[in-house]
């Protein structure tokens, strides 16, 4: 692979972490959301196997294919018997922060995340190091995602966006940390989403809906 | 010999899990739990003394380390687990009793604990960091399901609040895993994310990197920990699990993830000065010794109550390691092991008064000394132990971290420390209020009351007894425990 294309390789698959994460923000249909959730599990696959194929590891090959399973697959398909359960109620309705808000939100996290990941690009200047901003950028507005919304499922999505940031910036900055811990994290972030594919379903049995909004039982 | 001890604190409970999940929950397999604590307790005594001997860490099969620190939280573990386990079967059978449980929740209940004492185990012995990380992450898939097994609408919201927050707060911890990572390994030392390896690189990790790193190591693992600004899942999720796991989760998960959190400040000091670590950890002491005490004050819920507590106590925790050195960590790790002992206990405590009273409001209950006069003892007792009367031994760690943080020579930690102090007399204040609310006055006569309220099991006795005297004798002496201790401070307060 040339230089110039790996370079571009880099930036495109980065740059379609970023807009997918942008766009979880802007849509409201929890069944796009999934969509574009699985998109950005492809484009988390196709950086890693970017990074594999520039240096020739087929370590990091397979690894490219888990997650590309894993983030493009069993999530995505568990999120969707999430939502098939849910029955008809399948839009975020009530964000905390509305559409405009959030996207404006967005960009400030991203210019926020150029900010403080600016010791990152400094210690190791190399085109891989300066995309790992934009992983931060993603883990930030996974985050926003978290704290603003409603329903369940769309805070789940939530903490996956944060976690595809954080996977996104373990390969920009080191190709992955360690196989051990690799295949932990892996099977630690599919057992929460079980846990929290369970307590949804519980929540709709004892609660009638998955808006946490009705979570107000517990409070001082 | 180092190797099979350092492997049975994590193997027994996973076998401990595996009978249950064959067996399930039946009159042979009642006292398996317990067992199966009582092992990983006599293990970790027997890890303590090899490691106080040896002095230094010893890295088994690669990824555990056995040094003093790892063998004294090990210790912790192994006693709350006993109390705990004490208490298990005599819950499970009034709950069951109750139409509460049945034998398939029963079982799943107890695989559960095991599983969850063998993640414990796990996170307090992992060699480097990405272990630690997994494990403290599987103590909370493994206690959500207890969180939540009661299916009611309060412990559905608890289990959910709880995965959310302490996933996320420790899904940045991982962040600063990959951080720390990628500075270790900038480093030139071949140093990866190994306890030994990453110290003995600390002077030349990148500082900028590595304050992110620690930045969001401390909020991550702070937020398991119970600290402000992430403390809210916790008195959900500790007032609404069965009381052993409000007991494990209280007296011992919040310190694992703490342990997690001095390992870090190792590392943090070397690299970028004491300086950083203890402005971090300042905030987060004050921050939650200021929640503890504004929601004590005016607390409803019993168990809420102790949960608010444990707030505070981490937060007192946090004040010890931000003072550093090795009077204060020494007192910090003492702290560690009496809150456990007390709250455990208590813990147990104010379960058997939901099962007996029904009602976990504090203005429900009255006048217990003259009901359950032996319930009301051990609360009485407990709670005294709790506020830092002597001579049970968190009024000597209480005391030490004062005056290691008046005599620490940094204006800010002195003025920290003076504020603290004032909030923790809020604190005791209050705790004794409700406390003596409930114990006091006339029983309630309501037509029923000519029945005699049932008798407390032995073995939830043995357990409620023996907490709070085991920490009057640890503040009388530490005894045996003084060696660990001062080697366990050694390897984080760095001796000079």
């Amino acid at each position: 692979m040339t230089a110039a294309l790996y370079h571009q390789l880099l930036d495109l698959t980065a740059g379609a972490l970023l807009l997918t994460a942008v766009l979880v923000v802007w849509r409201r249909d929890l069944a796009m959301i999934i969509r574009i959730f699985a998109v950005q599990g492809v484009a988390l696959a196709a950086l890693v196997g970017v990074l594999a194929a520039h240096e020739g590891s087929v370590e990091l090959a397979v690894v490219a294919l888990g997650v590309l399973v894993l983030r493009a697959g069993v999530l995505p398909a568990l999120l969707r018997r999430a939502l098939a359960a849910a029955g008809d109620d399948r839009r975020e309705t009530r964000p905390l922060v509305n559409v405009a808000a959030s996207l404006l939100a967005a960009a400030a996290l991203t210019l926020l995340a150029l900010a403080v990941s600016a010791p990152i690009v400094e210690l190791a200047p190399s085109p891989t190091t300066r995309a790992a901003p934009i992983g931060v950028a993603v883990v930030l507005i996974g985050f926003f995602v978290l704290v603003t919304r409603r329903r369940a499922l769309s805070q789940l999505v939530g903490f996956l966006l944060m976690d595809n940031g954080i996977t996104a910036v373990g390969f920009l900055v080191t190709s992955g940390i360690g196989l051990v811990v690799e295949v932990g994290v892996a099977l630690d972030v599919l057992l929460v989403v079980l846990v929290l594919g369970i307590l949804t379903g519980r929540m709709r049995e004892v609660f009638g809906g998955t808006d946490l909004d009705e979570l107000r039982e517990l409070h001082d | 010999m180092v190797t099979l001890l350092a492997f049975a604190p994590i193997l027994v409970p996973a076998l401990g899990a595996v009978v249950h999940l064959l067996l399930g929950w039946r009159r042979a397999t009642t006292w398996v739990g317990t067992g199966s604590a009582a092992l990983v307790a006599v293990a970790a005594v027997l890890l303590a003394g090899q490691a106080v001997r040896a002095g230094d860490g010893v890295v088994v099969a690669g990824f555990l380390l056995v040094d003093p620190l790892s063998a004294y939280m090990l210790v912790v573990i192994g006693a709350v687990a006993v109390l705990a386990a004490l208490a298990t079967p005599a819950h499970l059978a009034a709950e069951i009793a109750a139409g509460r449980a049945d034998e398939r929740s029963a079982a799943r209940h107890v695989v559960l604990v095991q599983a969850f004492l063998a993640a414990m185990a796990l996170a307090v012995l992992a060699a480097d960091l990405g272990v630690l990380w997994v494990a403290v992450e599987a103590t909370t898939i493994v206690t959500a399901f207890l969180v939540g097994q009661r299916r009611t609408r309060t412990a559905v919201e608890a289990a959910w609040k709880y995965v959310v927050i302490c996933s996320a707060g420790i899904a940045l911890a991982l962040l600063g895993i990959v951080l720390l990572n990628f500075a270790a390994l900038h480093t030139g030392t071949g140093a990866g994310l190994g306890w030994v390896e990453l110290t003995a690189a600390a002077g030349r990790l990148d500082p900028g990197v590595t304050r992110i790193a620690v930045v969001l190591l401390v909020l991550g693992f702070g937020a398991k920990a119970g600290l402000a600004p992430l403390h809210a899942w916790l008195p959900d999720a500790h007032s609404q699990a069965p009381a052993p796991v409000s007991a494990l989760m209280s007296g011992v998960l919040l310190s694992v993830a703490f342990y997690a959190i001095l390992r870090i400040k190792v590392v943090s000091d070397l690299a970028l000065g004491p300086g950083f670590a203890r402005g971090l950890l300042l905030a987060a002491a004050l921050a939650s010794l200021a929640v503890a005490a504004s929601l004590l004050l005016h607390q409803r819920d019993h168990k809420r109550m102790l949960a608010y507590s444990s707030i505070e106590h981490m937060g007192l925790l946090a004040l010890g390691a931000a003072v550093g050195g090795v009077a204060a960590t020494a007192a910090v790790l003492l702290h560690v092991l009496g809150h456990g002992l007390v709250k455990s206990a208590l813990f147990l405590g104010a379960g058997r008064l939901l099962q007996t009273t029904g009602t976990s409001r504090i203005d429900g209950v009255r006048g217990l000394a003259t009901d359950q006069p032996l319930l009301a003892g051990c609360l009485a007792a407990g709670m005294l132990a709790l506020v830092g009367f002597p001579p049970f031994s968190l009024f000597a760690s209480e005391l030490g971290i004062a005056r290691a943080g008046f005599g620490s020579g940094v204006a800010v930690v002195g003025w920290a420390t003076a504020l603290a102090l004032v909030l923790v007399v809020v604190i005791a204040a209050a705790l004794v209020n409700h406390t003596s609310r409930m114990l006091l006055g006339d029983p309630p006569d309501a037509p029923g009351t000519a029945t005699a309220p049932p008798r407390l099991p032995r073995s939830t006795a043995t357990a409620l007894v023996a907490g709070p005297v085991a920490a009057a004798a640890l503040g009388l002496t530490a005894g045996p425990l003084a060696p660990l201790l001062t080697a366990a401070a050694r390897t984080v307060g760095g001796a000079p």
